[in-house]
C-alpha cells in the first residue's frame, strides 16, 4: 500500500513537470514578442533581447500607430467584423430556430441540403466565378458574404434551441395569439443569448483573423483589412512600401530604411493586432469552451 | 393500374397538406429562406459551376456557353510533371498532421490528472491562447523567430558553435516547420472536447480500482482512454474527412519559390493556376478532383469505423 502511494505521488510530480514543459513552450513565443515590442530593435536583432525587453524603448508602437495603413486596416477590418457578425446571426439563428420546430415539413430534406455542403463543395473557382458575377470583388460583400454561415453552426444552434426552449412554452404563446415572428423575437432570442453569444464570437475571431477572401477578392488597398496589411509587414516585408491607404504622397523611403522600419515595428504590430482577442478571450472563454463543446454533441 | 389513381389521391393531398401547412406557418419558412438562398447561391450554384472543369471556359461565353472539353483538364493535369509533385506532397503533409492526432489527447489525460486548481486553470488558459491568433500572425513570427541573421532561433545555433540555417527558405524545413508551428497553435484548444468526455467518468469506477490496488497509469489505460474512445473515433474520422484539406492558407503564407519543392501542394497550385494565372477550367479541374479524393476518403473512413465500433457520423 506504501508503494502504490508513492508511486502516485511520483506521478502527479512528473505529470506536472511535463504539464508545465509544455505550458513554457507554449507561451515562450508569446513572451518573447511582448518583450521585443518594447526592446530597441539592435538589441533584438542581435540576440540580446532573449526573454525579458532590453532597452526598453517604445518607438515600435509609436511607428506603427503613425502608419496610416495600420489604421485603415484595423478600421476596416472592424467594420468587416461588425458587419458580418451581424449578417451571420440575422441568417444563421432564424433558420436555426425554424429547423428546431417540428412543424415545418421536409426539415430532413433541408438538413441534408444544407450538411451536404460540408462533405462536397464547387471549389475555389468556381465560387470564385460566382462572386464575380455577382459584382461583389472589391466590396465589403465579398469579405462577409461568402461563409456567412456554416452547416456546423446551424446543427449547433438547432440543438441549443431544441434543448432549451421548451415546446410548452411556445404552444402556450400560440395559443395566446403570438405569431412566429412575436415568439421569436419576444421569447426565443431573449432565452438563447448564451448561443448568440458563443456563434457571434466564434465568427467574429474568424472574420478579424481571415486574410484568404481579401486577398483574392480585394485589390484597392483602401479596403484591405488588418490581416492583409500584416501579411506586407510580416511576412512580404513590404514594410510601408507604398504607404497603403491614405499614402502621404510622393514620400519615398529607400530600401533600407524600409526594412529597419519594418524590423521595428514587426513585433509592435503583431501585438497591436492580436491584442483585443488576447484581451478579451480570457473573459469569453467558458463561452468558447461552451461552443466546442456544444458543437461536439452528436446529432 | 389501381395503384396509379391512389397514388395520385395521396400525392394531391400531401400537396394540400403542404399547402395548408405553409399557410399556417408562412413566417417559420420565411426564417428559413435567407440561408436556403445562401447555400443555393455560394454553394449550388458554385458546384453547378464546377462543370466548367470539363469545358474551356471563356468569360465572355459564360459557364453554359463554352465548349466542351471532356476530360482534357483531368489529363493533362494528370500526365503533367508537377502532378506527382503536388499529390506527394499533400499527402506527406496530411501524414505528418494526422500522426500527432494523439498529441491533443495525450495532453488532455495529462490536464486532467492535475488537481482542480489555479495551476490546473492557467495551464488551460495559456495553451488555448495562440488558438485565437490569426495565421498572418503565427507565419509572421516564424519569419521574424527564423530569420537567417536576426532570428532568435539562429542566434541560439549560433551561440552554440553552429552556422546559421535558413529554415523559412529550405524544401527539407517546410514541412517540421509547418506541422509544429500547427501543434504550437491548436494543441491547447485541441484537448477541450476530450477534457469534457474525461470529466464524464464516473469516479466510482476510479475508486473501485483503487481499492483493487490499480496505479494511476493503469487507471488511465483502461478508465479513462476507453471512456474517450467514441469521441476520439470521430474526431478522427473528421480528421480524414479534411485529410487532403490541410490549412492551405498557411502554406500559401509560408510559400515562397525556394521551399516550393515541398510546399507545393494541391490547393496552392489551384489557387496559382487559377487565380494568379487565369486558367480557370484548368484550376476547377484540379480543385474538383481534390474534393472528390476528400469525400471518398470520409465515406471510407465512415463506413469503416462503422463496421469496427458504433462510432461513426452517419
Amino acid at each position: 500500500m506504501r508503494k502504490f502511494q508513492l508511486s502516485d505521488k511520483g506521478f502527479d510530480v512528473l505529470n506536472t513537470i511535463f504539464v508545465t514543459i509544455i505550458v513554457l513552450l507554449i507561451v515562450y513565443p508569446l513572451i518573447f514578442v511582448l518583450s521585443a515590442s518594447i526592446s530597441s530593435p539592435s538589441a533584438v536583432n542581435t540576440g540580446k533581447m532573449w526573454l525579458w525587453p532590453v532597452d526598453i524603448s517604445f518607438s515600435g508602437f509609436k511607428t506603427v500607430f503613425q502608419n496610416e495603413a495600420i489604421w485603415s486596416g484595423y478600421r476596416n477590418t472592424i467594420i468587416y467584423t461588425v458587419v458580418g457578425t451581424i449578417l451571420h446571426l440575422v441568417i444563421l439563428l432564424p433558420c436555426a430556430y425554424a429547423l428546431s420546430r417540428k412543424e415545418i415539413v421536409g426539415k430532413q430534406f433541408i438538413m441534408w441540403f444544407i450538411l451536404f455542403t460540408m462533405l462536397f463543395n464547387g471549389g475555389l473557382i468556381p465560387t470564385y466565378l460566382v462572386i464575380q458575377s455577382l459584382g461583389m470583388i472589391d466590396t465589403i460583400w465579398a469579405i462577409v458574404v461568402p461563409n456567412v454561415v456554416g452547416a456546423w453552426s446551424i446543427l449547433v444552434a438547432r440543438a441549443f434551441f431544441q434543448q432549451s426552449i421548451p415546446d410548452q412554452l411556445v404552444e402556450a404563446s400560440k395559443i395566446d395569439g403570438a405569431t412566429d415572428f412575436q415568439i421569436f423575437f419576444k421569447i426565443v432570442l431573449p432565452l438563447s443569448l448564451p448561443i448568440i453569444a458563443v456563434m457571434a464570437l466564434f465568427h467574429a475571431v474568424g472574420l478579424w483573423n481571415q486574410y484568404f477572401n481579401a486577398l483574392i477578392y480585394l485589390s484597392d488597398e483602401t479596403k484591405y483589412p488588418l490581416q492583409l496589411i500584416l501579411r506586407e509587414i510580416l511576412i512580404l516585408n513590404e514594410g510601408m512600401m507604398s504607404g497603403g491607404a491614405g499614402s502621404e504622397g510622393g514620400s519615398v523611403n529607400s530600401f533600407a530604411e524600409q526594412i529597419e522600419t519594418a524590423s521595428l515595428i514587426k513585433y509592435a504590430v503583431i501585438i497591436v493586432s492580436s491584442l483585443p482577442l488576447l484581451i478579451v478571450y480570457p473573459f469569453v472563454q467558458r463561452f468558447f469552451v461552451k461552443g466546442v463543446l456544444i458543437g461536439s454533441v452528436k446529432e | 393500374m389501381a395503384k396509379n389513381p391512389a397514388r395520385a389521391i395521396s400525392l394531391n393531398s400531401r400537396l394540400d397538406k403542404f399547402k395548408k401547412n405553409v399557410l399556417l406557418n408562412w413566417r417559420l419558412y420565411v426564417f428559413l429562406l435567407p440561408a436556403i438562398l445562401y447555400f443555393t447561391i455560394f454553394h449550388y450554384i458554385p458546384m453547378y459551376g464546377v462543370q466548367i472543369a470539363f469545358k474551356d471556359f471563356y468569360a465572355t461565353e459564360g459557364i453554359t456557353g463554352s465548349p466542351w472539353a471532356g476530360f482534357e483538364h483531368f489529363s493533362r493535369f494528370f500526365d503533367s510533371y508537377y502532378f506527382w509533385r503536388l499529390i506527394k506532397n499533400t499527402i506527406i503533409l496530411s501524414l505528418y498532421q494526422l500522426i500527432l492526432f494523439p498529441l491533443p489527447i495525450i495532453f488532455a489525460l495529462m490536464l486532467n490528472e492535475l488537481k482542480n486548481g489555479p495551476f490546473k486553470k492557467w495551464s488551460q488558459t495559456l495553451t488555448y491562447a495562440p488558438h485565437f491568433m490569426s495565421v498572418v500572425v503565427i507565419v509572421g513570427m516564424l519569419v521574424a523567430f527564423l530569420d537567417p541573421i536576426t532570428g532568435i532561433i539562429n542566434h541560439v545555433i549560433t551561440s552554440f558553435g553552429g552556422s546559421s540555417i535558413s529554415f523559412l527558405t529550405s524544401p527539407e524545413w517546410f514541412r517540421h516547420i509547418f506541422v509544429w508551428s500547427g501543434q504550437w497553435q491548436t494543441l491547447g484548444w485541441g484537448t477541450i472536447i476530450y477534457l469534457a468526455a474525461l470529466s464524464g467518468v464516473n469516479p466510482e469506477l476510479h475508486e473501485a480500482a483503487k481499492i483493487d490496488g490499480a496505479t494511476r497509469i493503469q487507471r488511465i489505460l483502461h478508465i479513462n482512454i476507453p471512456a474517450i474512445l467514441p469521441t476520439i473515433v470521430v474526431l478522427f474520422i473528421l480528421n480524414i474527412g479534411s485529410f487532403m484539406a490541410i490549412g492551405f492558407e498557411k502554406v500559401l503564407l509560408m510559400q515562397n519559390n525556394l521551399n516550393a519543392e515541398t510546399s507545393d501542394i494541391i490547393q496552392t497550385f489551384v489557387y496559382q493556376t487559377g487565380l494568379l494565372e487565369g486558367q480557370y477550367s484548368f484550376a476547377a479541374a484540379i480543385g474538383l478532383f481534390d474534393s472528390v479524393i476528400n469525400l471518398t476518403l470520409l465515406v471510407i473512413v465512415n463506413q469503416v469505423a462503422r463496421k469496427t465500433s458504433e462510432n461513426s457520423l452517419w
